[in-house]
C-alpha cells in the first residue's frame, strides 16, 4: 500500500532539550496508525511535526525530514497554511468555536474559499456532520452554540470540522481522553468508519484503543521510537523488551 | 490624668488582642490534654476566635468614641456658652465655641479670661475622654477575650466560628460600599430636586442654550440665566467621541499586536512603557494639551485655511483620547491572552492563517472583555475635566466642529462650584442638575454596554 507520511531522521527540541530523538517512520495510506508511549515519550511532538503545529511555539526547532507524498512539508516553498489544510487536526480536549455548530463546520470550508454558494456551504457541512455521526443529534439545532453541546459530541464537532475541510490525513491528539467510555466508542466507531478515505494518526495513553482501532502501531519511550509494527504483532509478540514491559502494564 | 492618644490605644488594643490569640491557643491544648481528645478544630482556629472576638467590637467601640465624643463634647460646651449669654445668636455662639477650641488647642493665643477658662474647661474634658476611651476599649477587649477564651471547649468547633465571623466582616464592608452609593446618589439627588423646584425640568433637559450667568450675589445685577443643559451633554459627547476615535482603534490595534505578534520581550518592554501614560496626571494632560496640542492643530488648520479656535474640542479629545489608550491596551491585551490557546489550536489545525484566526476565533471570544475595556474608558472620558478645562475651554456653544471651544458637564460643575458662591443659588445648584443628569447618562450607557456584551459573549470553557 502506498505511503502517505514518511519520516527521516526526526528530531525536535525545544531550547536545548530534545523532545524526540532520530525518529524514522513511513506511515501507510488510509489506514490508521496509533501512537502510543508513556507521558512525556515524545508521540504528542511527533504528531504535531506532521503538519507543523510546532511552528507555533517559541524556541522550537525540527531537523530531519518529513515527506509528505513524497515531498518535504518544511521545504522552502511549503506554505504551513496549505499543508494544515490537508492534514487536519483534532485535539486531546475538544475545542469548538464559540459559535454556532453550523459555523463551526463551516470555519475550515469559509476560510479556504471551498464553497461557492450557501447551498454548497450547507451541503459541506451537512456531509461533515452525517460522516461524523452527528447528523441525527444536531440537523434541527444548528444554530445553537457547539460549547453548549455534551463533551463527546463537541469532539465530534471537532472531527467533523476536521473533515469539512476534505483533508488527506487526520491527526488525534487523545482525542478520548477526556470522554466516557460511550462517547469513545462513538468516536472508535467513527474512526473506523472514515478511515477508508482518510489517513489516521492517533495519539493514545490507551493501549486498548490502539489495539480495537489501530493497524499499525509505533511505541514511543524517552523520545525514542522503540518499535513500529502491525498493531497485532506489537501486543501479542512485541519484539522490544520495553514494548513487551509497557503493554503489560509494568511501566508508564 | 494620662494621655492616651488614638494610636497608642489602638496598639494596646492589638497587644491585648494578640495575647489571647496566643493565650487561647495554648489554653485549648492544655483543655484538650485533660479530657483526652483532640480538639475538634486546630489550636489555631481557637486563637483566631479569641482574636476576633477581643479585636473587632473593641475597634468598633474605639472609632464611635473617637468620632461621638468630641461631638458630643462640642454640644455640651455649646450650650454651656448659650446659657451664660442668652442674648447671642446661634452663628456668634458656634464662632465662639470655635474659638474655644482652636485656643484650648494652642492655634490661636488670648487675653480673654472667658474664654481661658473655658478652653481650659474643653482641654480637660477632652483630656478625659480620651482616658476613659482608651479605658473602655481595653477593658472591653479584656472582658470580652477572657470571656471567649473561657467558654472555648476543645469539643466545640472554633474554625465555624471563625468563618462565619469573617463571612459577616466580608459582608458588612460590601453594605458599606453599596450604602455610600447610595448616599452619594440622595445627596446629589436632593440638591438636584431644590434645584429643579427653581427651574423647569424639562427647560433643563432639552434646553438649548446654556448661560448661567446670574446674580451670584444680591447686591449684583445680571440677566436671569438660561440652563439648558443639550450644549453642555453634547460637547460632553463630542470631545468623547473624539477621544474614543482616537482611543479605540490605537489601544486595540496595540494590544493585539501585544497579545498575538509581540515577542516576550517586546511585550515586557512595550506593555509597562504603554502603563506609565495611565501613570500622568491629568493635569500634565492638560497643559501637554494646551500648549502642545491645541497650537499644533490650529497651525495645521491655518495652512490648510480653516479656522481652529485656540482652545478646540479637537485638541481636547485627541490628548484625552492617548489619556485612555493603556486603558483599553492593556486591558484588553489581558482579555485575548486569556482567550484559551486550545481555541488558536483548533483554528491553525484547520489551516487558518493568524490574521483569519484573530479575526475569526480570538476576537469574537475575546468581545466582551473588549466592550468592558472600551466601556471603562468611556466613563473616564466622561468624567475627565481637568484636560477640557485646560484645552477645550468654557463657551457653551451648541456645536458639533471639532474645531470650536466647547464645554462640557464635569467642567461646568467645576466652574459653578469654585469661587464666589452661595450654596442656595439657581446657579450654584444647576451643578448638581448636571451631577444628576451626568450619573444618569453614564448609568444608561453602562446597562447599555453590558446587554451588548451580553448579547455578543460567545462562552468557551
Amino acid at each position: 500500500m502506498a505511503i502517505k507520511f514518511r519520516t527521516k531522521n526526526v528530531e525536535v527540541s525545544y531550547s536545548d532539550k530534545k523532545a524526540i530523538k532520530d525518529i524514522s517512520l513511513n506511515i501507510k495510506k488510509n489506514t490508521i496508525t496509533a501512537l502510543i508511549g508513556p507521558s512525556g515519550c515524545g508521540k504528542s511532538t511527533f504528531l504535531r511535526c506532521l503538519n507543523r503545529m510546532n511552528d507555533v511555539i517559541e524556541n522550537c526547532s525540527i531537523k530531519g525530514s518529513v515527506l509528505l507524498d513524497e515531498q518535504d512539508i518544511y521545504g522552502p516553498d511549503v506554505d504551513p497554511v496549505e499543508l494544515r489544510a490537508r492534514v487536519g487536526m483534532v485535539f486531546q480536549k475538544a475545542n469548538p468555536f464559540p459559535k454556532s455548530i453550523f459555523d463551526n463546520i463551516a470555519y475550515g470550508p469559509r476560510i479556504h474559499g471551498l464553497a461557492s454558494s450557501d447551498n454548497e456551504l450547507k451541503d459541506i457541512v451537512h456531509n461533515s456532520l452525517e460522516k461524523a455521526g452527528l447528523i441525527d443529534e444536531v440537523k434541527d439545532r444548528l444554530n445553537d452554540q457547539a460549547t453548549g453541546l455534551s463533551g463527546g459530541q463537541q469532539q465530534r464537532i471537532c472531527i467533523a470540522r476536521a473533515i469539512a475541510v476534505s483533508p488527506e490525513v487526520i491527526l488525534m491528539d487523545e482525542p478520548c481522553s477526556a470522554l466516557d467510555p460511550i462517547a469513545t466508542a462513538k468516536i472508535e466507531e467513527l474512526m473506523n468508519e472514515i478511515s477508508e478515505t482518510y489517513t489516521i494518526i492517533i495519539v493514545t495513553h490507551s493501549m486498548q484503543q490502539a489495539a480495537r482501532v489501530s493497524k499499525k502501531t509505533a511505541f514511543f519511550h524517552l523520545g525514542d521510537l522503540i518499535e513500529y509494527n502491525d498493531t497485532d504483532k506489537i501486543f501479542t509478540q512485541p519484539e522490544n523488551e520495553k514494548t513487551q514491559d509497557y503493554i503489560t502494564g509494568r511501566f508508564g | 490624668m494620662p494621655n492616651l492618644p488614638m494610636s497608642l490605644v489602638f496598639f494596646m488594643l492589638i497587644g491585648t488582642s494578640l495575647f489571647f490569640y496566643f493565650y487561647s491557643k495554648n489554653n485549648i491544648l492544655k483543655k484538650a490534654a485533660f479530657v483526652g481528645q483532640r480538639s475538634k478544630a486546630l489550636p489555631s482556629h481557637y486563637g483566631q476566635q479569641s482574636f476576633l472576638w477581643a479585636f473587632i467590637p473593641s475597634t468598633i467601640i474605639l472609632l464611635f468614641l473617637t468620632v461621638g465624643g468630641p461631638n458630643y463634647i462640642d454640644q455640651l460646651f455649646y450650650d454651656k456658652i448659650q446659657e451664660s449669654n442668652p442674648k447671642l445668636n446661634q452663628s456668634f455662639v458656634s464662632l465662639i465655641l470655635a474659638k474655644v477650641i482652636n485656643v484650648s488647642n494652642g492655634k490661636i493665643a488670648t487675653d480673654d479670661e472667658k474664654i481661658l477658662t473655658l478652653a481650659s474647661d474643653y482641654k480637660a474634658a477632652i483630656d478625659q475622654l480620651y482616658f476613659y476611651r482608651g479605658l473602655v476599649v481595653i477593658l472591653c477587649a479584656a472582658l470580652v477575650g477572657m470571656f471567649v477564651s473561657s467558654l472555648q471547649s476543645p469539643r466545640a468547633n472554633a474554625r465555624e466560628n471563625v468563618e462565619k465571623f469573617i463571612i459577616n466582616i466580608f459582608f458588612v464592608s460590601a453594605v458599606i460600599a453599596i450604602f455610600t452609593t447610595v448616599a452619594i446618589i440622595l445627596s446629589l439627588l436632593f440638591e438636584a430636586l431644590r434645584f429643579f423646584s427653581l427651574y423647569n425640568f424639562f427647560d433643563f433637559l432639552f434646553g438649548l442654550h446654556w448661560a448661567p450667568n446670574v446674580a451670584i450675589r444680591s447686591d449684583q445685577v445680571a440677566a436671569a440665566g438660561s440652563f439648558g443643559m443639550i450644549p453642555v451633554l453634547v460637547g460632553t459627547l463630542l470631545i468623547s467621541f473624539i477621544a474614543m476615535c482616537v482611543a479605540i482603534p490605537i489601544g486595540l490595534f496595540s494590544a493585539i499586536y501585544l497579545a498575538e505578534f509581540a515577542s516576550p520581550r517586546t511585550r515586557d518592554f512595550v506593555k509597562p512603557t504603554l502603563e506609565i501614560l495611565a501613570g500622568i496626571p491629568t493635569v500634565v494632560y492638560g497643559y501637554f494639551a494646551a500648549l502642545t496640542a491645541a497650537p499644533f492643530f490650529r497651525e495645521i488648520g491655518f495652512s490648510l485655511g480653516l479656522d481652529v479656535s485656540s482652545e478646540s474640542a479637537l485638541a481636547a479629545g485627541a490628548v484625552m483620547g492617548i489619556m485612555i489608550i493603556p486603558f483599553i491596551s492593556s486591558l484588553s491585551d489581558d482579555v485575548i491572552r486569556a482567550v484559551p490557546q486550545s481555541l488558536r489550536d483548533g483554528s491553525m489545525g484547520l489551516g487558518a492563517t493568524k490574521a483569519e484566526t484573530i479575526y475569526n476565533v480570538v476576537l469574537p471570544a475575546a468581545i466582551p472583555g473588549l466592550v468592558g475595556a472600551v466601556l471603562l474608558a468611556v466613563s473616564r472620558a466622561i468624567g475627565e475635566t481637568m484636560i477640557v478645562v485646560m484645552a477645550a475651554g468654557l463657551s457653551a456653544s451648541l456645536t458639533v466642529n471639532p474645531l470650536d471651544s466647547v464645554t462640557t458637564v464635569t467642567v461646568q460643575i467645576v466652574s459653578l462650584l469654585t469661587g464666589d458662591t452661595e450654596f442656595d443659588d439657581i446657579k450654584t445648584l444647576s451643578a448638581f442638575g448636571l451631577g444628576l443628569a451626568l450619573f444618569f447618562f453614564t448609568l444608561l450607557l453602562n446597562i447599555f454596554a453590558l446587554s451588548i456584551s451580553r448579547r455578543l459573549a460567545e462562552r468557551y470553557d
